[in-house]
């Protein structure tokens, strides 16, 4: 579904990501773990399509097809989806306005009519109870004075909502008490088919006890330095990064 | 003969149709003369570094109609809030139009200046308010040399007026070019309430300028709600002169929407001569072309433990200009002061401008005074966010434009109007953002 061949990317000439190398299949989950600074968030961006990153070298490909020079919107529309680390607040449109015009836009790209209100209601419920979000919440601006949790849990119902091929959950653990936690993870994994695939960004491997990748990845420095199965995960919960550093000199 | 040379000339032959008598007939002839010695103002003065009217006054004007011109509610519906019953005072090309009004003397005074400036039961108030709170600029000294129609509303204490008042003048484009003078006088009495929506529309291409003065006069505990809808016709140029007058525990609230006209300027002035005064100044820009929009706010602190809140918003597209000039001015004795100033702007063009220019002069010891200038494009960061949600750039900038805006709109009382307003501004933005506002 998703490969990236050899990427490198740069902000302001400065290079982040230095030849990064992923293949990720329908139905997998591969959980991206690494130190702070190493790249892990402009390697979201960059699948998602930001251009303040300039990538100069390598290629993103989504289903055989090139996407490294599409629009972000152009991306969603081919079924990516980017849970943000730090939502944007945006006063004066409430969640469900906003959710409408998110998947009436994408379905006008696919050259789809509106879905009909009724089915949007339908599923705008049946999504809110499935991460136990209350109704009210859905009539408030999007993200304007949300919790930290409130806010992550607010970006997996935008993701239930637009059922994307590919979802990359950037720290979306971060904030999020115990609880939280355990109903985010819930909503990931009754999301979860043989045709999607999720990418976890994470730094803790406390996330991957309720989400369990079938590969992690190291990620440092701008490249990626060891591969795994979910084993490794607890092996950096004991040791840290250190060790990965010294096998590597 | 230059605009200016016109007008005083014609004065003399004016002042002839008038009554001799008319209570206001001194302070007519002081400001001509005030006016013949300063004329209009240029970039020179201080207060117009930003604003020139020189495009402006070079059109050869008509100072009075020559014919009498009519109007077909249907075709001129929209300009009203419709859906809801309010007062109204309409004219058409300065004239008062009985037909479209809807005027009272049931419990309130809903009418005309010249009603009020002829009768002799209105004469006290005229004598107790007339041009007290206006200031002898020029302008506004032009416009009371031939003051002699605009809305009159006179509510007396404790009445609370239960629907919005509208002030609409309509300009036909039967003149080739026209100046229009309304005068506005409003006085609300002790703890009355009331929302005045005042609007100036052209429906030509024809150049029209409206030199409007409206002199406010709220009373202990009054209550009053005003706004101003400026989505004009490219070819028409507004110079608004309000001023306020406020005693102890009033609050007063200005709201500007200006969407469209050639060159509007506004002269927003509050006196608090009171204390616990609260005086409130909003406003949103959002214009394109080679519009150009001026806000002058003053808000006078005169008193102790009083407030003042101001909250603009400017989005600048094309080679539009806008200029924000605010000042807060802070007496001595204006102790205890609360006053907060906003004034936050978007480029959304590299050919627009905007020259933002916030005055604090403080005269007092123990106030609050905080004032907030930004002038940005818009959050790339959020627009990624928007975008990642398959939200096209163009329909993402339009969500956050209209998102930047809205906190200004939160303040508005009437619902009709608060609806009114979004959709103009959806408009404006010029995309259907997919959901009813």
């Amino acid at each position: 579904m998703l490969q990236i061949n050899n990427l490198h990317a740069s902000v302001d000439e400065k290079d982040i990501l230095k030849g990064i190398n992923l293949e990720v299949n329908p139905g997998e989950v591969h959980a991206i773990m690494g130190p702070n600074g190493s790249g892990k968030s402009t390697l979201a961006a960059v699948i998602a399509g930001k251009d303040e990153f300039e990538i100069t070298k390598g290629e993103v490909t989504l289903h055989e097809e090139d996407i490294s020079e599409l629009d972000p919107e152009e991306r969603a529309h081919k079924g990516v989806f980017l849970s943000f680390q730090y939502p944007v607040e945006i006063p004066g449109v409430t969640v469900t306005n906003f959710i409408k015009t998110a998947i009436n836009e994408s379905r006008k790209a696919q050259g789809q009519k509106e879905m009909p209100a009724s089915e949007m209601l339908k599923r705008i419920k049946e999504k809110a109870d499935l991460l136990e979000i209350d109704r009210k919440f859905l009539s408030r601006s999007l993200n304007e004075g949300f919790s930290g949790g409130e806010k992550k849990r607010n970006e997996i119902f935008q993701m239930a909502m637009m059922e994307p091929k590919l979802a990359i959950l950037d720290e979306t653990d971060s904030g999020l008490d115990i609880d939280a936690l355990k109903i985010v993870a819930n909503g990931v994994n009754k999301l979860k088919t043989k045709d999607n695939a999720v990418i976890v960004i994470t730094h803790y491997q406390r996330l991957l006890d309720y989400i369990v990748p079938d590969f992690v990845h190291v990620l440092m420095n701008g490249k990626i330095v060891k591969s795994g199965t979910k084993e490794l995960a607890y092996e950096l919960e004991e040791k840290g990064y250190d060790w990965i550093k010294e096998e590597l000199v | 003969m230059s605009l200016k040379e016109k007008l005083v000339s014609s004065y003399l032959a004016f002042e002839d149709h008038l009554e001799a008598d008319s209570p206001i007939h001194d302070l007519r002839s002081e400001a001509i003369k005030s006016f013949e010695t300063n004329g209009f103002p240029t970039k020179k003065d201080e207060a117009w570094k930003y604003t020139s009217l020189n495009k402006v006054l070079k059109e050869d004007y008509s100072l009075l109609p020559s014919m009498e011109s009519k109007l077909d509610f249907n075709d001129v519906k929209k300009y009203f809030l419709h859906d809801v019953d309010t007062y109204k005072i309409v004219f058409i090309d300065g004239v008062y139009s009985s037909f479209l009004s809807e005027t009272t003397h049931d419990g309130l005074d809903v009418c005309l200046l010249s009603a009020a400036l002829s009768k002799d039961k209105y004469k006290p108030v005229i004598e107790a308010y007339f041009n007290k709170v206006a200031k002898a600029e020029s302008l506004t000294n032009l416009n009371t040399a031939f003051a002699k129609e605009g809305a009159y509303i006179y509510i007396p204490k404790h009445k609370e007026v239960e629907k919005p008042i509208e002030i609409i003048n309509f300009s036909t484009g039967n003149e080739a070019a026209l100046l229009l003078q309304p005068r506005n006088l409003v006085v609300v009495g002790e703890n009355a309430h009331v929302q005045v929506i005042e609007r100036h529309q052209s429906l030509s291409s024809n150049a029209v300028f409206t030199n409007s003065v409206t002199e406010i006069f709220a009373e202990k505990r009054a209550y009053v709600d005003y706004y101003k809808i400026q989505n004009d016709a490219p070819s028409a140029s507004l110079v608004d002169s309000t001023y306020i007058d406020q005693e102890r525990d009033s609050i007063c609230s200005v709201h500007t929407f200006s969407f469209g006209g050639n060159v509007t300027r506004n002269n927003l002035n509050f006196y608090q001569n009171g204390e616990h005064c609260d005086s409130i100044l909003k406003g949103i820009t959002i214009i394109e072309d080679k519009q150009h929009v001026d806000h002058n706010t003053l808000v006078h602190h005169i008193a102790p433990n009083c407030e003042s809140h101001q909250d603009y918003k400017g989005i600048f597209d094309d080679s539009s200009v806008g200029v924000f000039n605010g000042k807060v001015y802070v007496e001595k004795e204006a102790q205890k002061l609360d006053a907060f100033q906003q004034n936050n702007n978007i480029l959304a063009s590299e050919k627009a401008t905007i020259n933002a220019k916030p005055q604090l002069e403080i005269f007092a010891d123990d106030v609050r005074c905080s004032h907030g200038c930004t002038i940005g494009q818009l959050d790339e960061e959020a627009l990624f966010y928007l975008r990642s949600r398959g939200i096209p750039q163009k329909e993402a900038k339009a969500l956050l434009m209209y998102a930047f805006a809205n906190n200004v709109l939160e303040s508005v009382k009437i619902p009709e109007l608060k609806k009114r307003i979004n959709k103009l501004i959806a408009t404006k933005i010029g995309v259907n953002l997919g959901f009813s506002l």
